[in-house]
């Protein structure tokens, strides 16, 4: 599988990474800040967030005697990698009989695409998977998901084009206990994360969900495109409050380097970023690793 | 989240206590803010910094009208300057002979397909005959959601499997269109990245083999300060000849369209309101504006208000509103009148001032409520609705039994009442919502 730097490799317009150029090899002074806000700013991370990265790094800059503005790209990096945290591990309870992970987000996302990548990691676990066809509004979304269904080998259940989602993922429940399957990952039907009839309807297909399988879903992952600026902040809001988010899929980092609004999602509302989704193909995702995705963001190449 | 920028001037201004002339000290405190909000909406820092430029340029030495503050005044010319930078709505050119060529092109995921099948849906409603064409031979499924949607139209769709390449799939059709003496000719082709050397070629190529006489950009209303790269990029090879913007309906400021017509200089011409195929609405540069900033839609608001209102009631509460006469008899008619316009939240998210207080209520809530509060206001006499004053504890008693409440949930309404009418009040001495009035009654 291609590393991440390598997917990138052909993308050379990274924001952060004309930092150096920017700020070059003098000392320190306002136009500096200046500077260094409009490349932070530039790259969707957003004021609030870009404030407090900039309060942080004149602390530490006179705290630590820092003269240089080159010195600074080391500190922002630092900065950057702290505001994510740890790596996410999520531990699986082998345990349990059933995880269900139901997958959620505004409407071309990259939600069913990503199912198909989850298929593909977690069948090289020795995962027994079905899928749940839970859209059952967008035309043809039923079929999308039964072809990358086939190419992965993965039983989908599906119910009728306009039919109750609800019941779907009831069905797709039994379908799994029948088969022994220990993963069940429900496809949602995107949907804008302020539309109350349609959040509501995602939130009874959680309480399907929890009432027919313990503790489900034991996972419920928002897929955010990584082009989106500050209202993937909302989305996770949004989303988080109606039916509880554990983890975040950051899709189509394939592009430039992108996807700063991921710093506020994860130091404001404290939700950790679980994959990124690098392409079109099955195998284009990978766990989140924060190291390597500032690394990214600033487009390092030795 | 930042509330209205009008509110927020006006507190930068209110601090700096000047009034008539603004100086340069004073713009630059208050373009402070505007920035931020920009930033906010997404609209591209670059963008920003020129855009401020400008405003800085027209605000310095600027007369304050004696019925604005300061702080409305810098909002005028921000918007002013904001509706220039957006220009006018575009109109689809299909002059000359047909059949004209329409292409869709942008990044996966932001609306092609969907929107393919609304463009379509409004052409064969104006009298045309189109014929889509399914030119994303790579995405699972999606030619059969082209089909599906056709289908559902009762419009024909050309498709050829996904082992034939799209320029060829693309020519076909267009002689196809000929011999079957279709008009418009709307290709819905694959998402791709503009970085995405092989797929920019194709494209690039569909296009020198049908001609197309509009090539339209479908951007994502949420889309960042990526916007500008995107849209130039495919403008560079393209030359595009219009923009849409789609999923404005969600809470994305949209500010993306600002940096993408900034960068490309193409009008939009169309905005996607929704995932049904009538969800479709030519661009009104007003309404975004407003969004951009924070403003609340108040356009869109007045015209669903207008479709759903009743207009003798309507002419009557706006003036009541204005007036400040309005009592709860009239909050009555309002909620009732605000029902029918969907979701109270939605409703009050679209109204400045109102959008802070729409994310405290739930839904549930909301809904609920508002049934709670028609059954308590219905109890009350007309002599209690039209003096709130009156209720006394052996009045409330009875409506609390009239209605099924309690004593306590009337008197949570007398108060949410008064500050509604105090809300109102300060709406009508706002010179911005001072032409509400007006609105809600006209046509
Ligand atoms: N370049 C790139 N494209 C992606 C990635 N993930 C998904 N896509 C593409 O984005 C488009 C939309 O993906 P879908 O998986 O259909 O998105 P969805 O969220 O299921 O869409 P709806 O169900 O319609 O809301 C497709 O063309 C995918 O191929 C990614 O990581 N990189
Ligand atoms: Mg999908």
């Amino acid at each position: 599988m291609p590393s991440l730097r390598e997917t990138l490799a052909r993308t050379r317009n990274s924001i952060l990474g004309r930092i150096q150029t920017v700020l070059g090899q003098a000392d320190i002074s306002d136009e500096t800040w200046d500077d260094l806000e409009s490349l932070l700013l530039q790259s969707d991370i957003g004021a609030p967030t870009t404030e407090k990265l900039l309060t942080n790094l004149r602390k530490r800059a006179a705290s630590e005697g820092i003269v240089k503005a080159s010195a600074l790209r080391g500190v922002l990096r630092s900065e950057l990698v702290a505001l994510l945290g740890p790596k996410a591990t999520p531990v699986h309870d082998a345990k349990l009989l059933l995880e269900v992970i139901m997958v959620v987000g505004v409407n071309g996302s990259g939600k069913t695409t990503s199912i198909a990548k989850l298929c593909h990691l977690y069948l090289k676990h020795g995962r027994k998977i079905v899928l749940a066809a839970a859209d059952t509004f967008r035309a043809a979304a039923i079929d999308q998901l039964q072809i990358w269904g086939e190419r992965s080998g993965v039983p989908v259940i599906a119910g009728a084009p306009n039919s109750d989602p609800g019941a779907v993922v009831y069905d797709a429940v039994q379908a799994s206990f029948n088969r022994k399957a220990d993963l069940l990952i429900v496809d949602t039907a995107g949907r804008l994360h302020t539309k109350h009839n349609l959040m509501q309807e995602l939130k009874k297909l959680r309480n399907v969900l929890s009432r027919s399988v313990h503790d489900a879903p034991h996972q419920t992952l928002l897929v955010i495109d990584a082009a989106n600026g500050q209202n993937a902040i909302n989305q996770a809001k949004g989303f988080a409050e109606a039916v509880g988010v554990t983890g975040v899929i950051l899709t189509k980092l394939d592009g430039t380097p992108k996807g700063g609004v991921t710093f506020a999602i994860v130091n404001e509302l404290g939700i950790p970023i679980r994959y990124i989704g690098t392409g079109e193909k099955m195998t284009d995702l990978q766990e989140f690793d924060p190291e390597a995705f500032v690394a990214n963001l600033f487009d390092e190449k030795e | 989240m930042f509330e209205n920028l009008s509110d927020k001037l006006q507190a930068v201004f209110d601090r700096l206590n000047k009034r008539g002339i603004l100086n340069e000290q004073d713009v630059d405190v208050a373009l402070r803010e505007v920035r931020l909000a920009l930033l906010e909406a997404d609209v591209n820092f670059k963008v920003v910094k020129e855009f401020l430029a400008r405003v800085k340029l027209r605000a310095i030495g600027a007369e304050v009208h004696k019925s604005l503050t300061p702080g409305q005044a810098v909002v005028k010319i921000v918007h002013e300057e904001l509706l220039t930078t957006l220009g006018e709505p575009g109109k689809l050119d299909l002059g000359g002979p047909a059949p004209h060529v329409i292409m869709l092109v942008g990044l996966q995921g932001s609306g092609k397909t969907t929107t393919a099948a609304k463009l379509a849906l409004r052409l064969r409603n104006s009298g045309m005959r189109p014929i889509l064409v399914a030119a994303d031979t790579y995405r699972p499924a999606a030619i059969l959601q082209l089909e599906q949607l056709g289908k559902q139209l009762n419009i024909p769709v050309h498709a050829e499997g996904n082992k034939i390449p799209p320029p060829q799939i693309c020519q076909n059709a267009v002689s196809h269109a000929v011999q079957g003496a279709y008009d418009v000719v709307i290709l819905d082709t694959a998402g791709r990245l503009q970085i995405d050397e092989t797929m920019m070629a194709e494209v690039e190529k569909i296009k020198a083999v049908t001609k197309p006489q509009e090539v339209l950009l479908v951007a994502d209303a949420m889309t960042g300060q990526e916007a500008v790269n995107i849209a130039d990029a495919f403008n560079k090879r393209l030359g595009l000849t219009g923009l849409i913007l789609t999923k404005v309906d969600g809470d994305a400021r949209g500010g993306a369209a600002i940096s993408m017509r900034a960068v490309t200089g193409v009008p939009i011409k169309f905005m996607g309101e929704g995932e049904k195929p009538d969800a479709f609405e030519p661009f009104y540069p007003d309404r975004l504006a407003g969004r951009i900033l924070g403003m609340g839609d108040m356009l869109s608001l007045i015209e669903k208000a207008q479709v759903n209102y009743d207009e003798a009631e309507a002419a009557k509460t706006a003036e009541k509103l204005m007036s400040a006469k309005f009592d709860l008899d009239d909050f009555l008619g309002q909620i009732r009148q605000i029902k029918k316009m969907g979701p109270l939240n939605e409703v009050m998210a679209m109204i400045p001032g109102l959008n802070k207080l729409s994310k405290e209520l739930t839904p549930d809530m909301t809904d609920k409520q508002l049934k709670r509060v028609e059954a308590i206001i219905s109890s009350m006499t007309m002599h209690e609705r039209h003096n709130p004053d009156v209720l006394n504890a052996s009045r409330k008693r009875r409506v609390a039994k009239g209605s099924g409440t309690s004593v306590q949930e009337i008197n949570q309404i007398v108060v949410q009442f008064r500050q509604t009418q105090k809300m109102m009040k300060q709406m009508s001495t706002n010179p911005r919502m001072r032409g509400l009035g007006g609105m809600f009654g006209k046509r």
